[in-house]
This record gives C-alpha cells, sequence and structure tokens, in this order.
C-alpha cells in the first residue's frame, strides 16, 4: 500500500548542467521501497504542473543506526516539473506517493546479475545491486552515455564492488558507441551453462537491443520501462506497455500495476 | 449533519463519486481509500467485450488539465462482472457501470446483463467519450439519437439510467432535455472537451489519437455554466463533472444545481483526496449552519433572471 508523504529536501546535489540528485526525507517510503518501485512526486503546488512525475527511487539513505530516513532520485531536467526539482532548496517540500509498482524479481548465486544503464536509465540500479551484493550475486553495470560527463555516480558502483563497464557515443569514456556493444561481445563470450539474469533500464532504444540479445542467447531480462504516467496507481490507463498475454494474442497492460519491471519475452515493441 | 443525496431511488451517503475512467475498476484504490465512503464508485466504461484502447501517447498535462485518448481500454462487462463485482461487494461500494456500445441494442444488452449483477446501483451511459470513432458520441451529439439510447436502456432495465453527457454541442441543455424526457433518472455532465495538443519541434500531434479529451481545473468554469443551465431545465437530478479539486469546486457545482458530483484528474494527483474533500463539505454545513447538504443544492442566488438559453444543437 502505497502513502503519501510531504517530503523535505535534505539535499540537492547537482551533477550537470541537466542532472541532480535530490535527497527527499521520507522514512516510511525508505523503509519500504523495494528495487524497481517508484514514487510519483508533485513537483509544484497547484496546479502548474498539475500531475505528478514518476522517478525511480535511486538510494535509500539511512541514519547512522541503520534505520531509514529517506531516498533519493536522480532527476534529468527536460521539462517544467523536472526543472523545479532540480533547482529545489533544502527545506523545500514535496509530496512523495510510493512505494509504488512491482519491483525486480531477485536471483541467487550462482546467477550472476548483469545491469544494463542509459542515460537517466541508472536509477533503479544503486538499490538493485546494493541487495544482490547482500545475496552474494557477482553483479556487472554496463552503463553507457552519449559522453563522459553525463555518467554519473560510478564509484557508488564499484564501492560496491559491482564489475563496471562504461560506454559513451562520442568515445569520451570506455567503449566508443552504444552500451548494448559491449554487452553483446560479453554475451557471445559467456559459457552457455554460466547462469545470468540482464536487468536493463534506459531508453527504449536500448531496451530493444537488450531484450533481442536476451533472445538470442537465450538468457532472460527484466526491463523497467519507462512510460507517460497520469496517476500511477492504476487509475487512468495511460502509461500502457504491449505484451504477450501467453494465448498468442498481445494486450495492453499499465506499467504503474502491472511494471514497471516486465520480462523482456513478454514485451511487444511497437 | 447529513451528506446524504437521492438520485432518483438511489440513496447515496454522500455527494461525492468517482469519475469514470479516473478510477480504474475502483479496486485498485482499496488500498488508500475505503470505498464505502464514498457515494458512490463510477467505474471505467465498460463495452461488451474487451477493447484494446489507443496506442501510447495516450496523455499529456496542459496548463491546469490535460488531455487524454485512453480509447476505452477495457476487460468487457463479462470479466468486470466476474473479475472485479466480487471485490466491489465485498468492500461495500456503491457501484455505478459506465456502460458504452456501438449500437442502441448493445447499449441495452449491456444494461439487461447488468441488472442482474448484485451491488450494482445504477448504470451511466457513455455517450460522449470523444476518443473514438464508433459509438458513444454519435448517440450523445445528436438529440434524436440521445433520446432513442436513453430510452432503449430505459425499457431494458429498472436500475437508475443516467446518461452522461458531452459538452461539445452548442446547447447541452437541450441535451439533459431529452435525456430526461427518454426516461432518464439523472444527467452526469460534463464529459471532456475535444482538445488538441501539438509537438512544436516535432510538428506533430503529441497523441497518438491526435485529438483527445481535456478535463482538469481547466475547464471547471466551463463546467459549472453547464451544469447550471441544465439544472435549470430538468427537473431529474444532475452529477456535476468537471476540475473538482476541492471541497470548495464541489460545493460550486452543487450551488449551481448539482446533487452529487463526480471527480477525476483529481484523484489521479492525490488519490488521498476524499476523505479530505468529505470534510471539506462538513466543515461549509458548520460554517453555514445548515444541517444538510440538500440545502446547498441549487442554492445559487443570482439576483438577477439570466437570458434564456434558446439556440440550436450543434456538435462541434
Amino acid at each position: 500500500m502505497p502513502i503519501d508523504v510531504e517530503a523535505e529536501v535534505l539535499w540537492n546535489r547537482r551533477l550537470s548542467p541537466d542532472y541532480n540528485v535530490l535527497a527527499l526525507a521520507a522514512p516510511a517510503i525508505g523503509a519500504r521501497v523495494e528495487p524497481g518501485q517508484f514514487v510519483m512526486v508533485k513537483t509544484a503546488r497547484g496546479q502548474d504542473p498539475l500531475l505528478r512525475r514518476p522517478f525511480s527511487v535511486f538510494e535509500i539513505l539511512h541514519a547512522d543506526d541503520g534505520t531509514p530516513t529517506g531516498f533519493t532520485i536522480l532527476n534529468k531536467r527536460v521539462g517544467t516539473g523536472t526543472a523545479r526539482l532540480y533547482v529545489a532548496m533544502p527545506g523545500q517540500t514535496f509530496s512523495c506517493l510510493g512505494p509504488l509498482g512491482r519491483p525486480f524479481t531477485l536471483v541467487d548465486p550462482p546467477v550472476e546479475a548483469w545491469m544494463v544503464a542509459g542515460g537517466v536509465g541508472l536509477a533503479p540500479f544503486a538499490t538493485l545491486a546494493e541487495r544482490l551484493r547482500e545475496r552474494g550475486c557477482l553483479v556487472t553495470l554496463f552503463y553507457g552515455a552519449r559522453q563522459a560527463h553525463e555518467l554519473f555516480a560510478v564509484d557508488l558502483f564499484k564501492n560496491m564492488a559491482v564489475r563496471v563497464v562504461l560506454a559513451t557515443e562520442d568515445g569520451s569514456c570506455g567503449v566508443r558507441g552504444l552500451v548494448s556493444e559491449p554487452l553483446a561481445d560479453e554475451l557471445e563470450r559467456r559459457e552457455p551453462d554460466a547462469p545470468l539474469m540482464l536487468y536493463a533500464c534506459g531508453p527504449e532504444a536500448m531496451l530493444i537491443a537488450v531484450s533481442q540479445l536476451g533472445a538470442v542467447h537465450r538468457r532472460p531480462s527484466q526491463l523497467a520501462m519507462e512510460r507517460v504516467m497520469g496517476c500511477g496507481m492504476g487509475g487512468c490507463f495511460s502509461c500502457v506497455v504491449r505484451v504477450r498475454d501467453g494465448e498468442g494474442g498481445m494486450r495492453y497492460v499499465r506499467s504503474c500495476i502491472e511494471g514497471p519491471v516486465f520480462r523482456g519475452e513478454d514485451v511487444v515493441w511497437e | 449533519m447529513d451528506l446524504s443525496v437521492s438520485i432518483g431511488a438511489l440513496e447515496l451517503r454522500n455527494p461525492l463519486m468517482s469519475a469514470s475512467g479516473c478510477f480504474g475498476y475502483g479496486v485498485e484504490y482499496a488500498d488508500v481509500v475505503d470505498l464505502s465512503t464514498l457515494g458512490a464508485v463510477v467505474v471505467k466504461g465498460l463495452f461488451l467485450n474487451e477493447r484494446d484502447g489507443h496506442r501510447p501517447p495516450r496523455i499529456v498535462e496542459t496548463p491546469s488539465g490535460m488531455l487524454n485518448a485512453i480509447g476505452l481500454q477495457g476487460i468487457g462487462v463479462h470479466r468486470f462482472i466476474r473479475e472485479k463485482m466480487p471485490e466491489l461487494r465485498r468492500l461495500r461500494a456503491v457501484v455505478i457501470v459506465n456502460i458504452c456500445g456501438t449500437t442502441i441494442a448493445e447499449y441495452a444488452e449491456l444494461a439487461r446483463m447488468l441488472s442482474d449483477v448484485e451491488g450494482v446501483a445504477a448504470l451511466e451511459l457513455n455517450i460522449s467519450c470523444p476518443n473514438i470513432k464508433e459509438g458513444g458520441i454519435t448517440f450523445g451529439c445528436d438529440l434524436t439519437n440521445t433520446h432513442q439510447v436513453v430510452s432503449g436502456v430505459r425499457r431494458a432495465t429498472a436500475l437508475p439510467v443516467i446518461p452522461k453527457l458531452t459538452p461539445n454541442v452548442t446547447d447541452i441543455a437541450s441535451f439533459a432535455r431529452a435525456a430526461e424526457d427518454a426516461g432518464a433518472d439523472a444527467v452526469s455532465l460534463v464529459n471532456t472537451f475535444l482538445a488538441m495538443a501539438i509537438d512544436v519541434e516535432r510538428r506533430r500531434p503529441v497523441l497518438s489519437n491526435v485529438t483527445g479529451g481535456l478535463s482538469g481545473p481547466a475547464i471547471r468554469p466551463i463546467a459549472v455554466r453547464m451544469v447550471y443551465e441544465c439544472a435549470r431545465h430538468v427537473r431529474i437530478p444532475v452529477i456535476g463533472i468537471g476540475g473538482i479539486a476541492s471541497a470548495r469546486d464541489a460545493l460550486e457545482f452543487m450551488i449551481a444545481g448539482a446533487t452529487a458530483v463526480q471527480v477525476g484528474t483529481a484523484n489521479f494527483v492525490d488519490p488521498f483526496i476524499w476523505p479530505k474533500l468529505l470534510s471539506g463539505l462538513e466543515e461549509y454545513l458548520v460554517r453555514h449552519r445548515l444541517e444538510r447538504i440538500r440545502d446547498v443544492i441549487g442554492s445559487l442566488e443570482t439576483g438577477a433572471e439570466p437570458h434564456s438559453h434558446e439556440s440550436t444543437p450543434r456538435c462541434t
């Protein structure tokens, strides 16, 4: 059951002219959120913007004694709402509704986890990596962006002993090209009987590539889908994803309640 | 304090309803609101059969509002009765089922089927969805068709029948009167305003359906005017809909003549809005030393006789 928290901004760390990490005080959400779940944030009081915006929880914040105090979101300035979150000041409050949606399904050793992130799609993987590392899984992050200064929080993952493979479209850091390219190379080299789970979040073209690579190499995948969302609760039917229904047909399902995480083999790309 | 209101033979504990298409099938919200505390739960529009709806993008935000073109995706009446009604009964929700058809016979068939279902309190007729070509709006934009579809449903059921009217006509009051003449127990209005948003960088419509329906606070003053006009021209109850986001807004519709109200877009923004609306209504009664919310209905004092609304209905 989601709750609505009037969450105070604890801090706002600008990462670039477009990206920031916003820390919000919401102990009850921090205590309950699972990797892959999201929060609907009201970016302004009143009616401009009117609707909430969905955000994956990036990190869970803890007090010194380990009790959760809140969470962070990885924000990219795109429109009016995200611009407000970019300039948010400590002490300001935002209404946060969550946690919402179905989380990632976790794996256990000896299954390895390969996480594939594009741009702001990095967001759900910090908490996922933490949980998988606690379970003893080997975790790799394939992380791509347009250029080097749009790659963030790499040390956060390295500090969890996550192997990190970077890719930039301009070649300014890591492999030159799309993040799906080093992923394809490593899938090619991987022993077929060494178990693996692919997790992916990012632009649709990247998700398509990951699901197709998963199909070719017979690897299961879980994709966190980003859709324009009205309510986050299943009320409006706007955030639909086309999926196979298991009986040879296809149907639209609401990504807010049946997702945002889908099995790659279930998604029909339109 | 008495918040109860009557819609024909239907007694509601309070005038607050969810608006169809804005509250799923009701069960989605069972974790955050006690559905039995709502006057009624109006569920998403149902056809006889399952429907896929439009391709995304299906919504876009606009100033103080939103456009939607969902395309009436739905599970169909059979699955609704089988999969959703047991839970709604268990939660003691007063359920109003919104029905949509492509023919009068389909509306009547839906009405007959739902008449036998325990827990269905009334039927709302969707004759006003602006986002699909077949059915719905083709009935709601023509006075004769409106009369015929309401008559057809009237003959098929003893349940209260509530046609939901479109604002995309020149004279909505004449449609309310056509519905009343055909035996409707109430009318609900307004559905969304046909509207459009364009991505100027790509020079393309934002919605896959090109056009959509505008809802939210942006439409509230127009909806209040339409409720006011309809309430003056019919004797049956009017249910007010359009951008209600607070108790103040609900009261505005009731003073204009609405017996009950529906809340849609505001529930997307705040699914915990329902108890806030109820306490706001109670506070208003206390402040104005009123015992019953019924005394608010149509209590508008204009001071002058407004001019009449005689004009030719026309679909836009």
